[in-house]
């Protein structure tokens, strides 16, 4: 199969620029592969992707991605220490039971971690609360009881869990419908995306 | 598309003679041996599309196809090799051998053993996986194969596709290793000692020279394959084809066969001990045994893993208790801090250990899928 040469969906396109050229990834329910193979044709870098649906390690073969089948909730056992620059968890970590160890898992595995998940502050949320619903988006497109999104947050939220756990946020982007917003993250957001990295001194909460 | 159509159609067995001795692990010598072996497809001019297969305990060189047109059965993976199968024939040369200490026509311990002038028997040596992997070689060589655009085995099978990497990196491009491990479990050594012991006290095994005596020792193959069919199912697969169905529909309160698994098991003992080889089951399950390519690298399997180049493929099979997915995840996670190319599929499946030998469509996929990025690295 050619190197892919579409364009990257502008989340996937946020994280491919926080990626250093010719770097170790682990991308974290990496679906069909599509962003660890635009890494791979335009940044150089090496690296696996790990998907609990076999149909997803199938298309990331066919992709030419290196593919591991694993459950994200049993851990990353598979992975030694200080293995990749970059571990990606995408619009999973509201999907997750174990959701502290997911993020102190990652950071043992690799030196930043990239985590992105849906707002659950935006305003069109906060608007379908109001109108007495839980809500339903682009972003969120389940009804509360087929959810697999388990774990909802906001900024502070995440920013919390990331303080409890001696993790340190390097960078954060919050974007609505593709473009990044600056004013009122929290409530202007409908996606969130950080960099975050071992706080300097603090071992694993 | 008719079956005919994916068939390899008529094959036959080809034999390759090896005057120059095998060195073994053992420290034994094997002065000239024969493989047999069957091809299929065709090799490309620059040589770079083969395929080898290497079989497991009971397998052999005819892989696919039949030898007449009234075969009932076809080779033992016509379901995965064949035009427009997973393995497709069209676009590789795909080679199945029978290993040495083999009962199908490589040479073994019913082989005539030329300076006695009677079969080798007991005298016939231990080999191991990496004896078979240099035999392999040989007959690569004879082929005219530089490097194996893929080497794939199921169970141990797998073992020497695994074994193919790490001693021969250059010439294995991807390695497909299949419900295996990269070494036996405590509990996978005791079955097949089990299996061992009802060979070696059988009346008739005469400690393994029973050609002379024109016996075979039937009840302990017999014994030894039920065993073994039995861990190459899992528990909700034999309740699912037999459950508790009694072939009469009523209990005798005897001894005689009363529950369809118990004929099943008969049945398939029976069968297998008219034609397998004694002392080729004991020998294939002591290179199960051995098997361990770390040993050589002081028990590190990162540093044995680390010599490899290929690309890897593994897949294992949730209810496969016999080669568990825990040890096909050991062999991954090593292969990750060796920092290799690899890809793990774990298939949803009921049909135990032998689910390599199936069509379960998602493993099906997977194979298919690999298969062909394999084929267009090759331009096959």
């Amino acid at each position: 199969m050619s190197a892919p040469n579409t364009a990257l969906r502008p989340d996937l396109q946020l994280i491919a620029d926080w990626i250093t050229p010719g770097s170790r990834v682990l991308d974290l329910g990496c679906g069909q592969g599509e962003l660890l193979a635009w890494l791979k044709t335009h940044k150089q870098v090496k690296g696996y992707g790990v998907d609990l649906e076999v149909a997803n390690i199938v298309a990331c073969v066919a992709a030419g991605v290196d593919a591991i089948q694993g459950d994200l909730e049993t851990g990353l056992a598979d992975f030694g220490d200080a293995t990749f620059d970059h571990v990606i968890l995408s619009q999973t970590i509201q999907a997750m039971r174990h959701t502290e160890e997911i993020l102190n898992e990652m950071l043992r595995v690799g030196r930043e971690a990239i985590v992105t998940f849906p707002n659950f502050g935006y305003w069109q949320n906060r608007l379908q609360i109001l109108k007495g619903h839980m809500p339903v988006s682009e972003t969120i497109p389940f009804e509360w009881y087929n959810t697999p999104n388990i774990h909802w947050c906001m900024l502070g939220d995440f920013e919390n869990l990331c303080a409890k756990n001696g993790v340190r946020v390097a960078e954060r982007v919050v974007m609505d419908q593709g473009r990044r917003v600056h004013w009122l993250p929290n409530l202007l957001g409908s996606l969130a995306f950080y960099r975050v990295t071992r706080a300097p001194g603090r071992a694993k909460a | 598309m008719s079956t005919n159509d994916t068939s390899v159609g008529l094959v036959r067995a080809e034999h390759a003679d090896f005057e120059t001795p095998l060195d073994l692990a053992s420290g034994s010598q094997l002065p000239a041996y024969t493989l047999v072996y069957e091809t299929y497809g065709t090799l490309n001019p620059d040589g770079r599309n083969a395929i080898l297969i290497c079989h497991a305990l009971s397998g052999h060189h005819h892989v696919a196809g039949r030898y007449r047109e009234d075969d009932k059965v076809a080779g033992w993976w016509d379901n995965m090799v064949g035009p427009g199968k997973p393995i497709d024939t069209r676009r590789f040369f795909v080679v199945g051998v029978n290993n040495l200490g083999g009962c199908h026509g490589s040479t073994g311990p019913s082989s005539i053993n030329p300076t006695t002038g009677v079969p080798w028997g007991s005298s016939f040596p231990v080999v191991t996986v990496p004896d078979w992997v240099t035999a392999q070689a040989r007959l690569a060589d004879r082929l005219g194969i530089d490097r194996w655009a893929a080497v794939i085995g199921g169970s141990l099978g797998g073992m020497q596709a695994l074994q193919w990497a790490i001693n021969h990196p250059q010439r294995v491009a991807h390695a497909l290793v299949i419900a295996s491990a990269p070494r036996l479990s405590a509990q996978n050594i005791a079955f097949n000692d089990v299996a061992r012991q009802a060979i070696l006290t059988d009346p008739d095994f005469h400690g393994g020279d029973f050609y002379a005596q024109g016996m075979v020792p039937r009840r302990g193959l017999r014994l030894a394959r039920m065993l073994g069919h039995i861990t190459y199912l899992s528990d909700d697969g034999m309740g699912e084809k037999f459950g508790r169905m009694l072939r009469s529909g009523e209990y005798k309160f005897g001894y005689d066969v009363e529950f369809e698994i118990e004929s099943y098991l008969r049945y398939q003992g029976d069968k297998f001990s008219d034609y397998f080889d004694a002392n080729t089951y004991l020998l294939m399950t002591k290179a199960l045994d051995y098997f361990d390519p770390a040993k050589d690298y002081g028990g590190d399997l990162v540093a044995a893993l680390q010599r490899a180049t290929a690309n890897f493929l593994v897949a294992s099979f949730t209810s496969d208790w016999r080669f568990s997915p825990e040890r096909s995840r050991e062999l991954v996670k090593a292969l990750i801090a060796a920092d290799r190319h690899v890809v793990y599929g774990e298939i949803e499946s009921v049909h135990g250990h032998d689910a390599f030998l199936m069509t379960d469509p998602p493993y099906v996929d997977l194979m298919r899928t690999y298969l062909a990025r394999v084929a267009e690295e090759v331009n096959a």
